[in-house]
């Protein structure tokens, strides 16, 4: 940056005289790392933390963006992100130390977010002579690497960045070397241009005017024109596209990367999130995927939790059905592994609630990539990339039944519904599901609890009580209410459920009216007290590790449809309830 | 296709389709419009990432009372031509305490006037998402931002706590009480700015151009007396100087630079040449190395 006179000289001059604490650059030299280490923190530090970010012109006229990731261990779902939209990656190697775990660490990131190029810079070589045979002993010690990590465009250069060897100019005392430079590595690089004629769009919004109606999104590919004739995923509706709009003009053809409106003919219905493909491009569509998970936040990927799947304008409930193995970055081992903790890079399969066109990453970075987002905090925590397309998920098709659920509820002359009732142990679920079975039953209404500690010994007899078990303990019971519901019955489920994320899945499966959520508030003490199952006694002495309220939290339900003060008379809470079914 | 050209198509298709999946995951956004260069391309990108439909979301200009009389009256056309819904918001409370650039401290008048007037106006109107044309080349902790940045209660931003957002799936989810920002020039230069509002043939204030101005020297920066609250020393009079401002602000906090460049072009060729960063020219940028940072922290764009 500085080299190629790209960083304003103000920005120069205060990297020259402002210094870390502990620093040892000497005042009136210029301390780089401070021309991209932009936070309080990092500057107190002396470490970079977050990515950042800098835009530069090269000689030749072409943009570059500079992702400047930290390299540590701790930062390595940083380097995630860096790494993520790169096309070169320049991996530094600090020849007086030679290849360190650090460089295999980068190496293996590069190649695993589908950077193209890789430049290996051997710096500091002024402090060894310029020795020729430190570098092609670094060189030969990476090779065999790239060529594992099938990565082919590979350039070592022999630097000195201290005294600008073969940075920007070549080196006049590393006669030895005549490749190219740093900068020359860089410029030279050049995307490769869409091969194939297939063409995309996924539909941001829908665009809308007196006598409009458009969709609009960002076309990859080969591009479209005006009278091509196209298909819309998942509907699989065919269209022609009548004319293709943007501001200046209503030009014939969107090519790649460009963004644009497509007015479609017939205008058929089609939403955010659906995919738009020219035809003889046949797209697979599918709700299982194997993928590579980096996992990007310190509470760990817990199988069978709901998650939300985001990949561009698509969003979807998914799962992760299971962890087939994490990579060592290092050694480059697969070992088995039953959670993701964050910064692991994992093998995983992937099951969202609907299909959805997702295609491997290694042929498109835009369209295999996905984030996996909490569905409580709403934070980014896990980024995957998709290998293929499990068969398992396009095999199995929807068989539709004539009689329907709204049949056989009205057969019933009841409402099908799921009373979900979630509590800590103790707190009054089993009591007020048998009293309100009673009352329904009573009243001539079809009926059935689902009781958690009875399902433990049968369908559910494999399962533990850690976050994981627990997720799949939910996620199994709520696909069975479904099941029952569908059936026309009213379903009561009495378990503790004691994670937001997990009965907010349960509450999607079901349309909206047919899930209720009713939480049990009882105070903890009054369940230690009440304690039917000596189940606390047991927790205190510490022989039940995860017991909700004791070793495990209870997540309070956000927005529940009822709620039962569990030290009222139990007539009067299942009254509140009856009042609520009928 | 010439590789400038596609430089900005790329910039502007990248900034197009941010301003999208804001328009359509976001249940009220806002568009901070601060009159400047940025606030012109951004609201330029908006009229085509809509277009032909209008555009989706209001522009929200947070007024100090103290910008360049040149600034409002730029403002009010633009606006209208546009056919937008602007909402204009001042800190009543600041301006009833006499709050002001000369007298208050820079740092205090910038907190009051215009980080606490940024957040009330997000909250009374409940806005979930602000747009803003801040770039990642203006400033260190800015190169450090997200595009789409979540801010915390309070609209605090935590730099250290920032979601990875990685390729171009963004995430644009809320926790409660949470909202966010969302920058759609992120990856444009200043250059980019000019080089795009040359091509597009963008209209943009008058201060930009150079003309005699009435300036007094303020330290090293030249300062324009744009009303009669400027306070003069003791037998000062303002003298013409032919000048242009880089970046536009509040007129007392807003150094001018010596330029005779009266075109876009002459501006381009300029911007070119000159090898300081437009934020030397912001008096409030100086005050303590990590004070935009800071202000960031609290609330500010």
């Amino acid at each position: 940056m500085v080299e190629t006179d790209s960083v304003p000289h103000d920005t120069i001059s205060a990297a020259r005289f402002t210094r870390r604490s502990g620093s040892t650059i000497s005042s009136g030299e210029v301390d780089y790392s401070l021309l991209t280490d932009g936070l309080e923190a990092e500057r107190e530090q002396g470490i970079t933390i977050d990515v950042a970010y800098r835009s530069m012109s090269l000689r030749d006229g072409k943009r570059l963006i500079i992702s400047d990731a930290p390299g540590h261990e701790q930062y390595t779902r940083n380097m995630v992100v860096a790494a993520s939209r790169a096309d070169i990656g320049l991996v530094l190697v600090d020849a007086t130390k030679g290849v360190r775990t650090q460089t295999l660490r980068h190496s293996t990131i590069c190649a695993i977010m589908g950077v193209k190029r890789i430049i290996v810079a051997i710096n500091k070589l002024d402090a060894l002579g310029y020795s020729q045979e430190v570098y092609t002993q670094i060189h030969n010690e990476l090779s065999p690497l790239f060529t594992k990590l099938g990565i082919d465009d590979v350039r070592f250069i022999p630097m000195s960045a201290l005294n600008g060897d073969n940075v920007t100019t070549a080196s006049s005392t590393m006669s030895w070397y005549s490749g190219e430079t740093l900068l020359d590595a860089i410029q030279g690089w050049n995307p490769a241009a869409h091969v194939g004629s297939d063409s995309r769009m996924d539909i941001q919004l829908i665009s809308r005017a007196e006598d409009f109606r458009g969709v609009s999104g960002t076309v990859h590919g080969a591009g479209f024109a005006a009278g091509d004739k196209v298909t819309v995923l998942p509907s699989k509706q065919k269209a022609t596209i009548a004319k293709i709009v943007t501001y200046n003009n209503e030009n014939a053809t969107a090519g790649d990367l460009e963004s644009v409106t497509l007015v479609l003919e017939p205008d058929i219905d089609a939403t955010r999130g659906d995919v738009i493909v020219n035809d003889g491009n046949e797209l697979e569509i599918s709700n299982r995927y194997q993928a590579k998970i980096v996992w990007l936040h310190e509470e760990p990927l817990v199988q069978s939790r709901s998650y939300l799947l985001i990949s561009g304008p698509t969003q979807a409930p998914v799962t992760i059905s299971k962890i087939k193995y994490v990579l060592d970055v290092v050694s480059g081992e697969e070992k088995p592994a039953q959670k993701l903790q964050v910064n692991e890079i994992g093998l995983v399969e992937i099951a969202t609630d609907r299909a959805i066109a997702l295609e491997p990453y290694s042929q498109s970075r835009q369209y295999g990539n996905f984030v996996i987002v909490d569905r409580l905090t709403q934070q980014t925590v896990g980024a995957g990339m998709v290998e293929h397309s499990l068969r398992r998920g396009t095999n199995i098709t929807h068989q539709a039944y004539e009689v329907a659920r709204s049949d056989r509820s009205l057969q019933k002359s009841q409402k099908a519904q799921i009373i979900w009732l979630t509590g800590l142990s103790g707190s009054g679920k089993s009591t007020i599901a048998n009293e309100l079975a009673k009352q329904l039953f009573a009243q001539g209404f079809h009926a059935y609890v689902l009781d958690g500690d009875n399902l433990r010994s049968g369908l559910n007899m494999d399962l533990g009580f850690t976050p994981e078990d627990r997720a799949e303990n939910v996620r199994r019971v709520s696909e069975v209410a479904k099941l029952m519901l569908d059936s026309g019955l009213i379903v009561i489920t009495a378990l503790v459920s004691p994670f937001e994320t997990d009965r907010q899945r349960a509450r999607s499966l079901v349309e909206e009216g047919e899930f209720m959520e009713i939480f049990i508030d009882t105070p903890i003490e009054i369940c230690r007290a009440r304690d039917p199952k000596s189940l606390y006694k047991k927790a205190d002495s510490g022989k039940i590790p995860n017991f909700t309220g004791i070793g495990q939290e209870y997540e309070v339900p956000l927005h529940p449809e009822l709620v039962i003060d569990g030290t009222k008379p139990l007539l009067d809470s299942v009254k509140l309830i009856m009042a609520r079914i009928q | 296709m010439k590789e400038s050209v596609r430089i900005l198509k790329n910039l502007e298709d990248e900034s197009i389709e941010i301003l999208r999946e804001t328009a359509a995951t976001f249940a009220k956004p806002v568009m901070m419009y601060s009159i400047g260069k940025d606030s012109s391309v951004l609201l330029h990108l908006a009229k085509k990432a809509f277009y032909p439909g209008f555009i989706p979301f209001p522009l929200l200009h947070v007024d100090t009372t103290w910008k360049f009389k040149e600034m409002i009256a730029f403002r009010d056309q633009v606006v209208a031509d546009a056919k937008v819904n602007l909402i204009v918001h001042t800190n009543q409370d600041g301006v009833a305490a006499g709050i002001n650039p000369f007298t208050s401290g820079i740092s205090e008048y910038t907190r009051v006037m215009k980080t606490v007037a940024l957040r009330q106006a997000l909250d009374e109107h409940r806005f979930d998402a602000a747009i803003g044309g801040s770039r990642r080349d203006e400033e260190k902790s800015r190169a450090k931002e997200r595009i789409f940045s979540v801010r915390g209660a309070g609209h605090s931003w935590n730099p250290r706590a920032q979601r990875p957002e990685l390729w171009r799936s963004y995430n644009t989810r809320l926790a409660s009480q949470e909202t966010m920002r969302v920058f759609p020039l992120s990856d444009w230069t200043e250059s980019d700015i000019w080089m795009y509002i040359l091509q597009e043939n963008i209209e943009v204030n008058p201060l930009y151009f150079a003309k005699p101005r009435p300036m007094v020297a303020r330290g090293d920066q030249w300062i324009m007396v744009d009303d009669e609250r400027f306070p003069l020393l003791d037998g000062e009079t303002p003298q013409m100087r032919t000048m242009r401002f880089r970046t536009l602000g509040c007129y007392p906090l807003t150094a001018a630079v010596d330029s005779e460049a009266q075109t876009i072009e002459e501006i381009v060729e300029e911007v070119l040449q000159v090898k300081l960063s437009e934020r030397a020219t912001r008096l409030i940028d100086g005050a303590g190395e990590d004070s935009m940072e800071k202000k960031k922290t609290e609330g500010y764009f």
